[in-house]
């Protein structure tokens, strides 16, 4: 698809989302700051009803913050308790921009999702019981690189994926954007009546994409409803039910549509879509006819999207819908963060002030407020000004658990020496240890190398499902880079340890590197680069295990484990279970 | 609260819309647990979930809807007014655990407005407490504060709940049914919390083309009309509400037999499964089915129809078999039930 098209169909998007922002969810921008992004916003923001407040979304923002609570200087100042709305209920009938949502913390995801598919937020926080109305539609700017995308939870909500990443700024020619006829087109917004067929093509395609959350087939149902609104038709006509194809099921395709029935059979692992819709309710009197109408939509609407998708894509796109499989855990970071900087809130106990102590002040002032009366008499004339008397034994500090999480990351030698001897038990051994992580709800992470390369194959992760499943794709084969499996593992311990979890490595291989760091064979010189890789991995001392899996353990894996500081477990003829028990008792020992 | 779809209007899902049937007939069955896809309808199944269930008598002015009918498991308060209360008939209540609630919130606090504006000493309750005798409701369970778990477990487990904080010393009935919703994508449910539930449902995005046209048909002209939508509705609606409050009534008579006893130890014993809490409420869904589909008596049937959601969470985990453990279920009743 050309630059220009792109950019037209992110500003109709745009005046889209302005028609009806609560309704279509949102928009997503894929793109890194920069004038093109600037150009679009604008567009945006022109498009919106001059009513339309737009709230911005920091990414740490606290809970308190986000969906309202106790207001403690109001409080203090009235004498009684006042709610404060957040920043949720706040954006009500508005717009809440999100910057940098790959990095959204999980925990701010869920109330952001929760509140839009309540159309309200329900506060239940420092002694306040609220319900507020908070119905809003989101701009997230998703600036992932690559792999790094904004919570899939999220996206899954937001009518409208853009990606700008690509566009030269020339393409972005100034649209004249009429706000009168947005807001004429918000008004008529219900009247658009999508027909039965529209509606079975609707779903027909998104089966045919291998689109299987129903959140974007109501979602394109939606917004054909929306441009039909905006086109001042009063029905949805079959160019709506195609833009909003394009807009919203295009760019969320994992298989790339045929339309020769045969090959869809075989591309579609699901259920192969029925051809014909099925005969529903009372519409049974034009049933014969429906089949035909049908097709010719599902044409239509089809040949939309694929007019939105460049046919060699194909490839790219399932290669990505992997990778969004697997960076699901996009953004967690933020939580984390935090978590070492206060630990988990564990509850609250008397104390002095002193450094470092952190004061709970709802706290506090639930433990001075019975006692105010009586206070404020004893204190006669003097304390009388005062709204509140707080005392010394009043004062409640916060308790932090400071829970150091560990990250187990395995770095799993996939190579043809190891894959001839022990991939198998290996994969065995990894899954004993993700199943005792589990139990301690320790993160793991696993890293492949092999061929050439590393790979990251499962960023830290606690889901076990999402585990197994990348060890079930774990090949084997192909040479020993195993310098780029350490660095690889250098540079995810670095990014963990910067989370504020401990990293622990461990190294299964065979110890007999070939594959030297720039991609090259020979075995000196490769040696010479994992050596390098070992020595940085124990220089930002970072604890490690070394579990040789060759048949007869050799000197040189040893002293290739004293390099890297790590423990040496030469495991020649153990199975899966007494490989995880050594790991186990190695790691918890230190 | 905006207008909550209807329950009879929900396509597909039958596993989980019968969970929720069931913890709605027998409360003791334990709550429910449906994990699942994104856009697969759970949470929309509970919220309408509470606009079908009858209403239930409470005491007026009780904070903690106390049972008139039982007065020996009466709160302090009502016990204090004992005989002179009025009752009112209120909605069962379904109380939101928001993830981001903290702790004075659920199990409840001194009441800061008393306490700031006339240095009264008051009990405020919390959810606990509102959700007495109703059903408790957390989105996204698995994503909850461990010490809010820890919480929950200890007051799901007693029926009661203990506050000793501030110098308050209260303690309420608080039995609840837990219904929680999640998503396995974004991390597990921890063991303890997970047993707790008493039935646990996989849901799955339809994958058929019929009913996932039907779903977009339906929640279309939900969102353009709802009014209309729900009173198109309101007959199966008005049914399915009769057949919940009959059910009620019948439970007490349905009997189970020793021979289906039988039958629910032995599928537990060759499930592995852990205590006797599996048997427990296999026994008593399979009661609640019954009395449902207005049977006499517990039948194998309604054995090897609960089976599935009343123990697939409870078999030994093995963490990575996941795929595994509805399987195993399924296999064990094959070859008892032949």
């Amino acid at each position: 698809m050309s630059g220009a098209l792109v950019w037209s169909d992110a500003v109709l998007a745009a005046q889209l989302f302005a028609v009806d922002p609560a309704g279509t969810g949102g928009v997503l921008v894929r793109s890194r700051a920069g004038p093109v992004r600037d150009h679009w916003l604008a567009m945006m923001r022109v498009s919106l009803l001059p009513t339309t407040a737009i709230h911005h979304l920091p990414l740490h923002i606290a809970d308190g913050r986000l969906l309202g609570g106790l207001d403690l200087s109001a409080t203090l100042r009235a004498g009684r308790p006042v709610a404060e709305r957040g920043l949720l209920a706040q954006s009500d009938g508005g717009v809440v921009q999100v910057a940098m949502a790959e990095r959204l913390a999980s925990a701010t995801t869920v109330h952001l999702t929760s509140a839009m598919d309540a159309g309200e937020v329900a506060i239940e926080r420092d002694g306040v019981s609220l319900r507020l109305s908070a119905r809003f539609g989101v701009v997230a700017f998703d600036e992932g690189l690559e792999d790094e995308f904004a919570p899939a939870s999220l996206r899954d909500r937001l009518a409208f994926h853009i990606d700008l990443n690509d566009l030269p700024v020339g393409e972005t020619e100034v649209f004249q954007i009429e706000p009168e006829r947005i807001a004429a087109a918000s008004e008529r917004l219900a009247t658009p009546v999508v027909s039965d067929t529209q509606i079975a093509a609707i779903c027909n395609a998104a089966a045919a994409l291998g689109i299987a959350s129903l959140r974007a087939t109501l979602l394109t149902v939606h917004v054909a409803r929306v441009s039909a609104a905006l086109e001042n038709n009063a029905t949805v006509t079959d160019d709506d039910v195609a833009s909003a194809a394009r807009l919203v099921l295009a760019p969320r395709a994992l298989i790339f549509p045929q339309a020769q029935e045969p090959e869809k059979e075989e591309q579609t692992p699901e259920p192969p879509p029925p051809q014909e819709p099925p005969p529903e309710g009372d519409d049974t009197g034009d049933e014969n006819q429906q089949p035909d109408i049908d097709r010719t939509l599902d044409e239509i609407i089809l040949a939309a999207v694929q007019s939105a998708l460049p046919a060699g894509v194909l490839a790219a796109l399932r290669e990505e819908s992997r990778d969004r499989s697997r960076s699901r855990s996009s953004g967690k970071a933020g939580a984390h963060q935090q978590s070492k900087k206060r630990g988990r809130p564990v509850g609250v106990q008397r104390g002095d002030l002193r450094s470092g102590a952190r004061l709970n002040v709802i706290e506090t002032l639930r433990a001075a407020a019975p006692w105010q009366p009586l206070r404020r008499r004893e204190a006669g004339g003097h304390g009388a000004q005062a709204r509140v008397l707080i005392r010394h034994e009043d004062f409640r500090l916060a308790r932090f658990k400071q829970r150091t999480e560990t990250t187990t990351i395995f770095v799993v030698d996939a190579s043809g020496s190891a894959a001839l001897h022990r991939l198998a038990e290996a994969k065995g051994a990894v899954e004993l240890l993700l199943a005792d992580c589990y139990v301690r709800r320790d993160q793991v992470a696993l890293i492949a190398f092999r061929g050439t390369g590393a790979e990251l194959l499962l960023p830290p992760t606690r889901s076990l499902a999402r585990a197994k499943r990348s060890l079930a794709g774990l090949p084997g084969g192909g040479g020993t880079p195993l310098a780029a499996g350490l660095d690889a593992a250098a540079m995810l311990a670095d990014s963990i340890r910067r989370k504020g979890q401990t990293p622990t490595v461990i190294l299964l291989t065979d110890g007999r590197a070939n594959i030297a760091r720039d991609g090259s064979a020979g075995r000196p010189r490769a040696e010479q680069d994992a050596t390098a890789s070992a020595r940085q991995l124990r220089a930002a001392n970072i604890a490690g295990v070394l579990v040789d899996t060759s048949p007869r353990p050799q000197p040189l894996a040893a002293q290739f484990a004293a390099e890297m500081g790590a423990h040496y477990l030469p495991l020649p003829h153990a199975d899966a279970a007494t490989l995880s028990k050594a790991v186990l008792a190695t790691t918890q020992g230190r | 609260m905006p207008t909550a779809f209807p329950f009879s209007a929900i396509v597909g899902q039958d596993e989980m819309k019968l969970a929720l049937l069931i913890a709605a007939v027998d409360p003791k069955v334990g709550g429910v647990l449906a994990f699942g896809d994104r856009g697969s309808g759970k949470s929309t199944a509970v919220r309408a979930l509470a606009a079908l269930l009858p209403k239930m008598k409470v005491n007026a002015n009780c904070r903690y809807n106390c049972d008139p009918g039982h007065p020996q498991e009466f709160c302090e308060e009502c016990r204090a007014r004992a005989g002179k209360v009025k009752i009112n008939q209120v909605s069962v209540p379904v109380v939101d655990l928001p993830l981001g609630a903290t702790e004075d919130r659920v199990v409840g606090a001194l009441d800061l407005e008393r306490a700031l504006a006339r240095g009264e000493k008051a009990f405020e309750p919390g959810l606990l407490a509102r959700a007495h005798r109703g059903f408790l409701y957390i989105d996204e369970a698995n994503l909850l504060e461990d010490h809010l778990v820890d919480l929950l477990l200890d007051v799901a487990a007693s029926g009661e709940n203990v506050v000793e904080r501030e110098g308050l010393s209260i303690r309420h009935p608080a039995r609840f049914v837990l219904v929680g919703t999640g998503n396995p994508e974004e991390g597990e449910l921890r063991p303890q919390l997970l047993d707790r539930f008493g039935l646990s449902v996989e849901v799955k995005t339809p994958d058929d083309l019929p009913s996932r046209i039907e779903v977009v048909r339906r929640r279309d002209s939900f969102e353009r009309d709802s009014t209309a939508f729900l009173e198109v509705w309101s007959k199966d609606e008005a049914k399915l509400r009769k057949t919940i409050t009959a059910a009620r009534d019948r439970l007490p008579s349905v009997t189970v037999a020793d021979a289906a006893l039988e039958r629910a130890a032995k599928l537990c014993m060759a499930l592995g499964t852990d205590g006797l809490r599996g048997e427990l409420t296999l026994m008593r869904a399979a009661r609640a089915l019954a009395s449902l589909e207005s049977a006499k008596t517990v039948k194998d049937d309604h054995l090897r129809r609960v089976a599935p959601s009343a123990l697939r969470h409870r078999l030994r985990r093995n963490p990575l078999d996941d795929a595994g453990s509805s399987v195993r279920v399924d296999r064990a009743i094959a070859e008892l039930f032949g």
